[in-house]
């Protein structure tokens, strides 16, 4: 009886959780590697080079398409997550209302039809707009991200916020501190672990998004997948290996930074 | 002369008008950018198809008669669209063999994430996620690299002479439900960690206490605690995963149609507006009926858990 | 500062040597995706003092629809031979007369006055081609000059061909190898086209878009496919040879057009014009690697494209091509019934 019995251990839990990580890691290292591949084409090695990270470099479209990718993104993935946190605390922890269940269906309807279909509605219906004020900015992709990605944020938080002890919220409440301080110091941080969760994945579907900002976009508006897209008939180059590494490394990074400064103020 | 039972109806109204309030933002960009577009398509499903592509003002339930029965187009004859049925119950059945891989693989990790230190729950956070901020495109072509005929594990397996020719695993149903598992893991693995990360492991404590087996506290334990993340990821993973795209039609080969496909003819090639936004319409009603039984069924065994 | 720029724009507008007016300002072009030379923009950008924005897209459908739905934000597209009738026929394009441009002079002949805009009201070529059957012949060394390679295929090459997913082309080549003609409505002759198709399809290993890396990479040992990508596979392997179908194959064309909604109608019209010339041509098909319908662009030509048998039709084939037009409505949705059925 050497090892201590731990109740937090799992059978073969860890096993699978590291065969998934590397079955998620595998495919980015393949990616990596053929970034660094001399041959034209995306399926033979021919040598280690960096050329394909110096064409990447002069080809502004796919950079100005990879950079907006990450702004709709970022700015989506802040405003959904904003919402859906909001709609969540609004509909867990209370007996049913008037409007709950059709709020739980309206809440989650972007995900419920094949994006072909949302993309073109949105685009009859944002072409009037576009038309009527004149306005093709980026507001329209934003906006059509935000949406879609409410039900992704929203379900995590709300699983989180689901069966959270409501006891400490009252103790709170007893000792006079107002809604705001209540939820600023008590409700957010316990609910911070749903929210982040939210956040990243709300992130991520916005990146990943082709159909419905192929819809929806105006001149000038390529993003990342939509550059992608145009491309797949005509075969992919390298570059494109080149420029998700270069902002693979970036992302790693501030991640990097990010935890130890964490660490530190901890 | 408010009686006590006033005022609490009165703060309950109260409570619900906050609640409106709360929710508002998100339900306004949703109708804004979303749902009320819909309603473009609702009214397109009873129109009559443009010559090409769009619609022509001319009401029609041609396209919603053509949902559900089909006219032989050489002798006439009407019968049930098993064209429509098949590719439906093809995409159906593919969403549900993924849910349950990426629970499969997604719970367990979930489960180790949530009991790392808490100083590296975010860094376990973060780690899962990376790997997605390359975009769904370029994933997928790195997963064909790796499941090709000349790919990393075709090679591996015939260097380590476990096999002699090359497997062929692309352009499978195979190779679909690696893809699909690939890209919709994280939607399963962060719902379910977002609620297990609370998990009180005094629970499971108690139950070691009462001899319970490790299988037992899992399933008894745990799994009811984290059963609304559970359900969240499940739905992310289900509904998106009836409408995927990607996958199919760049690892499966595409000789087969996903319901993504057919809907995507009809307001492509194929030039039948009405058609295309009827079949959303039916898809819609579909997912969203299940969807709401689903949940009110898994939220009331809930209270019988509890 | 301003003054400046004015001037140095003045300057090179002396220096166009063209006679149209002077345009500064922004250029947003809507093309297929890697379609653009990045070269031939500078050269516009420089010539010009025009800022130009490429936006991609990847089906003609797609670009039909978003600009026929307005407040697009483009100046201009490229739409295939089969589109352009109905952009203009909706009214989505200007008439801005290439024509009468001054580097009109240098369009082909059999490319000055072609079906789908007589007289050149509204168009400028952009890129030609052909669709036919790519072999590798490492794996099959037979005749390949036919649709059987595809619709009866050789035991060499079961379950090894692939067959682009374009339902018009698909539906034409089988027409084609039956012996008939394009866009018919001949319902006894659509039901072989439907068995055709059903019987042929597991002799295939796949239906998609993404050819030259499969080809490359060998997942595919025959495919279906266009001309320049067939050129692009060669390149990458010597074995790989494009054919012209003996039964017949089908001729497309991209085409620059103004949108009736433009906003920068003067430099459209300096684009349309620019791309008329010969060197400029050259430097277009050298990226997108087709042909370009410019006559006099064949010296300006990469080396490797000069005499490639995929861009410069030989001889004896060269009846058996034909235009690919576009099919009546009422055609299209047969076609589309067929078209669900094989891939249900």
């Amino acid at each position: 009886m050497a090892s201590t019995f731990s109740i937090k251990h799992q059978p073969g839990f860890t096993a699978i959780a590291a065969t998934c990580f590397v079955v998620l890691y595998l495919p980015i290292f393949v990616l990596v590697v053929y970034a660094f591949n001399a041959a034209t084409s995306t399926s033979e090695w021919g040598g280690f080079s960096l050329k394909w990270f110096q064409s990447a470099w002069n080809n502004t479209q796919v950079i100005d398409a990879t950079l907006r990718s990450f702004q709709i993104g970022a700015i989506a993935a802040i405003l959904s997550t904003t919402f859906a946190t909001m709609a969540a605390l609004a509909t867990t922890r209370t007996p049913p209302y008037r409007g709950l269940t059709f709020k739980y269906a309206a809440i989650n309807q972007p995900l419920m039809v094949p994006e072909i279909v949302t993309g073109v509605a949105l685009l009859i219906f944002f072409s009037r707009i576009k038309i009527f004020t004149g306005y093709s900015g980026l507001g329209y992709l934003i906006a059509a991200h935000t949406a879609f990605c409410i039900p992704f944020a929203y379900l995590p938080i709300r699983a989180r916020l689901e069966n959270m002890d409501l006891t400490l919220e009252r103790a709170a409440a007893d000792l006079y501190a107002t809604p705001w301080q209540t939820f600023r110091r008590v409700t957010l941080p316990l609910l911070w672990p749903g929210i982040l969760a939210g956040l990243m994945l709300a992130f991520v579907i916005s990146l990943d998004d082709v159909v419905i900002t192929e819809f929806v976009k105006s001149g000038g508006q390529d993003t990342l997948p939509t550059y992608m897209l145009g491309q797949i008939r005509r075969g992919i180059t390298p570059e494109i290996n080149a420029i998700s590494t270069a902002f693979l490394l970036l992302s790693v990074l501030i991640v990097t930074l990010f935890f130890f400064i964490n660490q530190k103020r901890n | 002369m408010a009686s006590a039972e006033e005022v609490a109806r009165q703060a309950q109204r109260k409570d619900i008008r906050d609640r409106w309030f709360l929710s508002a933002p998100a339900l306004l960009v949703i109708f804004f950018a979303a749902t009320g577009p819909l309603l473009i398509v609702l009214v397109y499903s009873f129109l009559t198809p443009g010559a090409y592509g769009d619609v022509k003002w001319q009401f029609s339930p041609e396209a919603w008669v053509s949902v559900f029965l089909e006219r032989d187009i050489f002798d006439d004859t009407l019968s049930l669209a098993a064209a429509h049925v098949t590719i439906f119950w093809r995409s159906i059945k593919l969403a549900i063999v993924t849910t349950i891989a990426t629970l499969a693989l997604g719970f367990p990790t979930a489960y180790f994430m949530a009991t790392r230190s808490e100083k590296t729950r975010d860094l376990w956070l973060f780690l899962i996620t990376i790997p997605f901020w390359t975009n769904l495109l370029i994933r997928t072509f790195a997963v064909l690299q790796i499941i090709r005929n000349e790919g990393l594990i075709n090679t591996v397996l015939i260097k380590l002479g476990i096999i002699s020719s090359p497997i062929q695993i692309l352009f499978t149903d195979t190779a679909i439900l690696i893809g699909m598992a690939y890209v919709y893991l994280p939607l399963m693995v962060l719902p379910i960690y977002a609620s297990m990360e609370k998990l009180d492991f005094r629970l499971v404590e108690a139950g070691y206490d009462l001899y319970a087996s490790r299988f037992q506290v899992l399933r008894r334990i745990i799994f009811p605690l984290v059963r609304p993340g559970v359900i969240a990821g499940s739905i992310l993973v289900f509904i998106p995963a009836i409408g995927a795209y990607v996958s199919p039609s760049l690892l499966g080969g595409g000789k087969n149609m996903m319901l993504s496909n057919l809907i995507e003819l009809q307001f492509g090639q194929g030039r039948n507006w009405p058609l295309g936004s009827a079949l959303s319409i039916a898809v819609m009603i579909i997912v969203m009926v299940a969807l709401l039984a689903y949940v009110r069924n898994a939220s009331r065994s809930e209270v019988r858990h509890g | 500062m301003k003054r400046k720029t004015m001037a140095a724009a003045i300057g090179l507008t002396l220096l166009a040597s063209t006679g149209l007016a002077r345009a500064d300002g922004v250029l947003n072009i809507y093309n297929w995706g890697n379609y653009t030379s990045p070269d031939v923009i500078k050269k516009f950008e420089e010539k010009y003092n025009v800022k130009v924005t490429i936006t991609d897209y990847d089906s003609n459908d797609t670009a039909l629809a978003k600009v026929r739905q307005g407040g697009t934000g483009y100046d201009i597209a490229v739409p295939s031979q089969t589109f352009v009738p109905i952009w203009i026929k909706e009214g989505l394009v200007l008439e801005t007369d290439p024509g009468k441009m001054e580097n009109f002079k240098n369009v082909a002949p059999e490319w000055a006055n072609p079906d789908f805009d007589p007289g050149r009201k509204y168009t400028v070529p952009w890129a030609w081609g052909t669709i036919g059957v790519v072999v590798n012949t490492d794996a099959y060394k037979g005749p390949a000059n036919s649709w059987g390679i595809i619709f009866n295929t050789p035991d060499e090459l079961k379950g090894k061909v692939n067959v682009v997913p374009e339902m018009n082309d698909v539906i034409f080549a089988a027409l084609k190898y039956l012996g008939a003609a394009q866009c018919t409505d001949d319902k006894a002759v659509l039901k072989k086209v439907r068995d055709l198709l059903v019987a042929a399809k597991p002799n295939w290993i796949a239906m998609e878009y993404n050819t030259i890396e499969k080809m490359g990479a060998g997942d595919f040992k025959a495919t279906s496919d266009w001309n320049g990508s067939a050129l692009r596979q060669r390149l990458a392997n010597p074995a790989i040879h494009f054919n012209y179908p003996k039964e017949g194959y089908g001729l497309w064309s991209d085409n620059v057009v103004v949108l009736k909604e433009a906003k920068n109608v003067e430099n459209a019209k300096l684009f349309q014009n620019f791309i008329m010339d010969p060197e400029v041509a050259a430097g277009l098909s050298a990226f997108h690697r087709y042909a370009n319908g410019i006559a006099g662009s064949d010296k300006y030509m990469p080396a490797d494209m000069k005499d490639a048998p995929e861009v410069v039709i030989p001889a004896d084939v060269k009846p058996l091509g034909e235009l690919q037009r576009l099919c009546s409505p009422e055609t299209q949705d047969l076609y589309t019934k067929i078209w669900t059925e094989l891939q249900k």
